[in-house]
């Protein structure tokens, strides 16, 4: 009999019992809860007048609505001020440890859950929103839920959920200089669709992956769900375990040594089956843009926009629109395609690594003077940790904002909004038509290099005229 | 509507949105997703699409009077990609959509719909498109979905539609609110907490 992969492995583990009709009602180890989409949540819950089950099983903070600029209380806007508010009562009440702003460790639900070593290989891992995906980088079946579930998961510590098969993404070869994990996983999301993932988890393997440090696999997992796929997970291996070592919620001393132990029974056996296997060569993989209003909408740097007659006919229609919406021009080259704004931030590129990164482009060069520049650090610690290292002083002497960490402009449910019909070089997760915050602003999803190297031209710009 | 409802099928006026891969953000954009409430989230269903940046009305079936009594939205391809959050489907309950008929849904779109009783069954791109023809010649039809006989039958038609048999199942015997049925193997859930190492720490 052929060996298990990590999903069959975490999911036989974590049954409760299976459900009639194909469902199994799995446990859930990790619930981290936000304030969009916990508040009716909590509501339902007191309407039953049900307890939370697990209540040192869930984790809150507070990321979509806080403004990045002035934190003061009462927020500025009432609506958002009534939502954190709300997170807050509800944290207190049910004794859910709630990450407060000025606490040291805010910021996107999805940043802080590693840095704090809540996530950890082996876990179900579930959260009122979709990039719940990241978390796979450790190892763990992350997911996104509604907030009909989030009461689910609050009352009984479980779901109902039908197993996703499992397709094995292999990326073998060497990355070129200047192609990142964004690059990676837009690209696969461009070979594989918008719809490829949909009732599949995504198993990211290959040199490629194996390489990847923890954050470059966070970027990778967290656009599963732009490709269809609801989970997505990277083996956890050394460089899993050394990132984990010391967090404040990882297991310490003698438990972590078991903790490593058990670790590694979860991986993938070699000899695994798989519902599906794609492989992709890193050598294919550029500097990647899209130029559309969806994900699956991307080219690499060098390339033009694709003419609506050369794309399969069940694409020609979304192209169309996309076309009519971004107000490019099929044949044309991406590079050149000129911006108003740039963003660095989200749960996708936030982190510290990918300041790094956008830093290096910013050194010693200025922001163009048409383009509005911020860089959003993916949660209180990142910004620290970058502000320790004088990334701050980089970036603002170039004529980027350094703001205080949160969604922001990902999907401008706080003040950063784009304006009109503004564009903007993102390193965020999602180009939909309104996504940050103008009913008519555009976005081009990006890494936060190229981003950088956006800001600093005026226009897309390959990253690599940049390094050499 | 009773939490315990048996949902056997709707019947209904319907209302046509064309388009593949209409996302979450489309049904309703994030800057309406602020409240702590889901009241109020009718008001901005599908806002982008239907208004102009000042409040100008645009050509779309959702500001259509003749579809205003609509409660049977069908649709295209991988309908409600994008979010995971539940606002999506509850701008349309709250709407007053109680079904929808579609070429293929995304995946978190559709378990939302199930977990708030909102029927989501997809047909083949040939009966989608000519449900859709028909309900736009004649919006005063009534639209019916069986989920006992998986079908759906508009005047002049019918076609087969599918669900996956769990949801199928809980809209049929009323569980498709999940809580009560998963707190009911509360000694289960303690036996799987106590099996896994990572609860108590290692």
């Amino acid at each position: 009999m052929a060996g298990k992969n990590l999903l069959d492995k975490v999911w036989d583990l974590h049954s409760v019992r299976e459900l009639p009709g194909g469902q199994t009602q799995l446990m859930i180890g990790l619930h981290l809860i936000h304030e969009v989409t916990s508040p009716q949540g909590f509501q339902m819950l007191e309407d039953a007048g049900l307890p939370v089950l697990m209540p040192g099983r869930t984790f809150a903070t507070v990321d979509h609505i806080v403004p990045t600029d002035d934190l003061s209380r009462p927020l500025a806007d009432p609506l958002a001020e009534e939502m954190l508010s709300t997170l807050e009562q509800n944290t207190e009440k049910h004794a859910v440890r709630f990450f407060a702003i000025g606490s040291g460790h805010q910021g996107v639900l999805h940043v802080v859950g590693p840095e704090m070593g809540l996530t950890q290989p082996g876990m179900t891992i579930a959260c009122g929103d979709s990039h719940t995906s990241t978390h796979g980088a450790f190892g763990a079946i992350a997911f996104g839920i509604g907030t009909s579930q989030v009461r689910d998961v609050l009352a009984s510590q479980c779901l109902a959920l039908v197993r996703p098969k499992v397709r094995r993404i292999v990326i073998d070869g060497e990355l070129g200089s200047g192609v990142t994990a964004k690059d990676v996983i837009l690209h696969i999301i461009r070979v594989l669709g918008v719809k490829g993932g949909v009732g599949y988890a995504y198993e990211y393997a290959g040199s490629v992956v194996e390489h990847m440090t923890m954050e470059e696999r966070m970027t990778l997992c967290n656009m599963s769900i732009e490709g269809g796929a609801r989970v997505g997970y990277v083996n956890p291996d050394r460089i899993t375990f050394d990132y984990l070592e010391g967090r404040t919620h990882a297991p310490e001393g003698e438990a972590f040594a078991r903790a490593i132990e058990w670790w590694k029974t979860i991986v993938s056996d070699a000899d695994a089956s798989y519902d599906d296997e794609v492989a992709i060569p890193a050598s294919d993989i550029a500097p990647t843009v899209t130029w559309g209003i969806n994900p699956g909408h991307a080219i690499s740097i060098g390339e033009s926009l694709p003419r609506v007659e050369s794309l399969p006919d069940d694409e020609r229609g979304s192209a169309e629109e996309a076309y009519g919406f971004m107000q490019l021009e099929p044949g044309a080259p991406i590079a050149g395609t000129r911006i108003n704004v740039a963003f660095i931030g989200s749960c996708t590129n936030g982190r510290l690594s990918d300041l790094r990164e956008a830093a290096k482009i910013a050194q010693g060069r200025k922001v163009e003077a048409h383009v509005r520049a911020l860089v959003v650090p993916g949660s209180e610690l990142v910004k620290k940790q970058a502000e320790a290292e004088g990334l701050h002083e980089i970036f603002e002497a170039a004529g980027f904002e350094w703001r205080e960490a949160g969604c922001s402009m990902c999907l401008a449910m706080n003040p950063d909004k784009l304006v009109g019909r503004e564009m903007c070089a993102s390193s965020s997760n999602r180009n939909f038509r309104g996504r940050q915050g103008s009913p008519t602003g555009r976005t081009l999803l990006m890494s936060p290099a190229m981003v950088a190297a956006a800001a600093v031209t005026g226009a897309v710009t390959d990253v690599r005229e940049f390094k050499g | 509507m009773s939490k315990t409802e048996k949902i056997t099928g709707r019947r209904g006026k319907g209302v046509v949105v064309r388009g593949h891969d209409i996302d979450t953000d489309q049904i309703i954009p994030a800057r309406f997703m602020t409240s702590i409430r889901f009241a109020g989230l009718e008001d901005h269903v599908f806002e982008d699409l239907r208004f102009t940046a000042d409040g100008t009305p645009k050509g779309h079936p959702f500001n259509e009077e003749r579809f205003a009594a609509a409660s049977i939205l069908v649709v295209n391809r991988n309908f409600g990609c994008g979010s995971s959050r539940e606002h999506a489907p509850q701008a349309l309950q709250r709407w007053g959509i109680g079904a929808l008929v579609g070429e293929s849904f995304a995946e978190i779109f559709f378990g939302n719909c199930i977990a708030m009783g909102i029927i989501a069954v997809t047909a083949s791109a040939d009966d989608v498109g000519k449900l859709m023809d028909s309900i736009e010649l004649d919006p005063d039809q009534e639209i019916a979905i069986d989920l006992e006989s998986k079908t759906v039958t508009w005047r002049g038609g019918s076609a087969a539609v599918s669900i996956p048999d769990g949801p199928r199942q809980q809209l049929l015997e009323g569980s498709w609110d999940a809580m009560r049925n998963l707190l009911s193997a509360s000694d289960e859930i303690r036996a799987t907490a106590e099996r896994i190492p990572y609860i108590d720490g290692f």
